[in-house]
């Protein structure tokens, strides 16, 4: 397979280069924005260089509690993080056997992908205000009196964070073990491995860079959550939602420093997981086969 | 010999997914069943009460049978974003298929393959709202295009379609989610037994039958999956219609925020009932097609 490349492939390749051209370049020209000069405006040109809207960022001044909003969206991607990690692996367990009611929750987990999220998002909040309501009529004096409302980040949010995590969460899992060689498993029960055992140091071991790839899905999908996140919030918006609401009031590079910041913590969020990723590669690579050991 | 094992091995799968399910069941199931329950309610100002009424579903029909053969709102909303799913679904699909037959079938080393495709997922785990924001400075008034197109001579005055319209919000769409087609579609391709290209081409098939004959059959789960994730995405949407529209363009999602403004839920929840329907609607057709649990 070492002919020529066909016409076909140049054409091809130029296609592809256009189109990463049009995934990556508006998010270039707005990190190239953010450092407009401080008399700059919204377009080009660049009226200076400068780190002015940053500065102004950090100030806080105009923009409601970023720094509040940042802080509540990194703490919610975290729990999401950890919960889609652990239940998705669980699951993506349990479908490796055959169990009770397996075809029924695929099926709701693939319908959690596709329900549009505003109807998700309309009933978690129906659900939570129903569950208000509950307690101011019918709850115990210490807990009905003053009680505001059971909306909130880590209540119904995370929730609804979970049900758009989780499926990816479950997908990613469902492909690792599709790969997955079942033979190292028998291996280990057949030299006395108990279940544990085997999880612990043989299927986690090799599953665990694809592992931090689900945590990946986890934080991203979650620190950029908006649609399911739109009703549930209680009284608390994560960042993805101050930054809609800024989209129709802010008319200064501030937003685009703002996203430019935003955008700094997902790439830098995908670069440690790509980087972990290789290394648990390499250190597998390494040590995968003890047949050269003494 | 496997059930023995079973039995002696670990603990039993339900149990392994019970945190999962539970999750679905909490944050999902009822919500959805709440949902169905209280657009049946009666609402006012304020408040909605408990009641099995019909007048949610009425209002929000209001006027479709009566006023024909014009449409009524409903109708209208439903017709513009079923409009915006066509044209959105057959943009996706042509720039998805080909981003993933060239890296599926014309990049040769797995290692430059995987670097490419994670180049085209790297902007999904980012903002949407950002990466929606960022055509601001592009398609604006004074944006880089028109800026071009008067510095060329093109047109005199600036071009006033280019941003918060149906051009951009059609754009944005196409712009956030061709990965969700890219994936599905690159994901058939990449298990499509390379000796049935190898017997084509043996058997004397020209580039075009290859495709149009093996790859493109080979490849329907892929597309299947990835239109009902474009499609649904499309007819649920209401921040890339409000974003990049300029809360000017109606849609089955807004018109159910606009109700959630309001604070009515009852209406909102029978929109929502609406657009389930209409929903299922499009992915009973497209499961017709193929069978999407086999495809995983």
């Amino acid at each position: 397979m070492n002919e020529g490349r066909s016409p076909a492939f140049y054409a091809l390749s130029l296609f592809f280069a256009l189109f990463v051209l049009f995934l990556y370049g508006p998010t270039i020209v707005i990190f190239i924005l953010s450092f407009q000069g401080p008399t700059g405006g919204l377009t080009f040109p660049l009226n200076g260089v400068s780190v002015h809207w940053f500065e102004k960022l950090r100030a806080g001044g105009g923009i409601v509690d970023i720094a509040g909003a940042f802080k509540r969206s990194l703490a919610l991607g975290l729990v999401v993080t950890i919960l889609t990690v652990v239940l998705s692996l669980l699951a993506g367990l349990a479908f490796r056997k055959r169990f009770f009611g397996s075809d029924l929750l695929f099926y709701v987990t693939v319908a959690s992908l596709i329900v549009p999220s505003i109807v998700t998002s309309l009933g978690i909040a129906l659900e939570f205000r129903l569950i208000d309501d509950l307690i101011k009529q019918h709850g115990p004096a210490w807990l009905a009196d003053g009680f505001q409302t059971s909306l909130g980040n880590f209540t119904s949010g995370l929730g609804a964070h979970l049900t758009w995590t989780l499926p990816f969460g479950l997908l990613v899992m469902f492909a690792i073990f599709n790969r997955f060689d079942g033979r190292y498993e028998e291996a280990a029960r057949d030299l006395g491995a108990t279940p544990w055992q085997t999880l612990r140091y043989v299927i986690l071991p090799i599953i665990l860079p694809s592992l931090v790839g689900v945590g990946l899905f986890g934080f991203t999908l979650s620190w950029d959550e908006i649609a399911r996140s739109s009703q549930v919030m209680g009284e608390h918006n994560t960042l993805p939602m101050e930054l809609q609401g800024l989209t129709t009031t802010v008319t200064t590079p501030e937003i685009y420093a703002l996203g430019t910041a935003t955008t700094g913590v997902s790439f830098g969020v995908i670069a440690m997981a790509l980087f972990a990723i290789a290394i648990l590669r390499a250190r597998q690579a390494r040590h995968g086969s003890d047949a050269a050991r003494p | 010999m496997s059930s023995r094992n079973l039995d002696r091995f670990g603990v039993p799968g339900w149990l392994q997914a019970l945190p999962f399910g539970l999750v679905f069941a909490a944050f999902f199931i009822v919500p959805l069943i709440l949902v169905v329950i209280v657009s049946f309610w009666d609402y006012n100002d304020y408040q909605m009460m408990p009641a099995f009424i019909t007048r949610s579903y009425t209002e929000s029909f209001e006027g479709c049978l009566t006023r024909l053969p014009d449409l009524c709102t409903l109708f209208k909303t439903y017709l513009s974003t079923a409009k915006f799913c066509l044209i959105v679904w057959a943009l996706t699909l042509v720039i998805g298929f080909t981003v993933a037959y060239f890296l599926a079938f014309h990049i040769r080393t797995q290692t430059t393959q995987m670097v490419l495709f994670l180049v085209c997922t790297i902007p999904f785990w980012t903002s949407n709202v950002i990466r929606m924001v960022s055509w601001i400075p592009l398609l604006g008034r004074n944006g880089l295009v028109n800026q071009m197109l008067i510095g060329g001579h093109v047109v005199e005055r600036p071009v006033e379609w280019l941003l918060y319209s149906q051009f951009s919000v059609a754009l944005a769409f196409v712009h956030l989610f061709s990965f969700f087609m890219v994936a599905p579609i690159f994901n058939s391709m990449m298990r499509i037994d390379r000796r049935l290209i190898e017997a084509a081409y043996d058997g004397g098939a020209s580039g075009w039958q290859m495709l149009t004959n093996v790859i493109i059959p080979l490849s329907k789960p892929g597309i299947a999956i990835g239109s009902i994730f474009v499609v649904t995405i499309v007819m649920g949407d209401f921040i890339t219609f409000g974003v990049m529209g300029g809360q000017q363009i109606a849609s089955a999602g807004k018109a159910i925020e606009a109700r959630l403004n309001a604070l009515q839920f009852p209406p909102a929840a029978a929109n929502a009932v609406i657009l389930l329907g209409a929903t299922m609607l499009i992915i009973t057709v497209l499961n017709r097609i193929v069978d999407i649990r086999k495809e995983l």
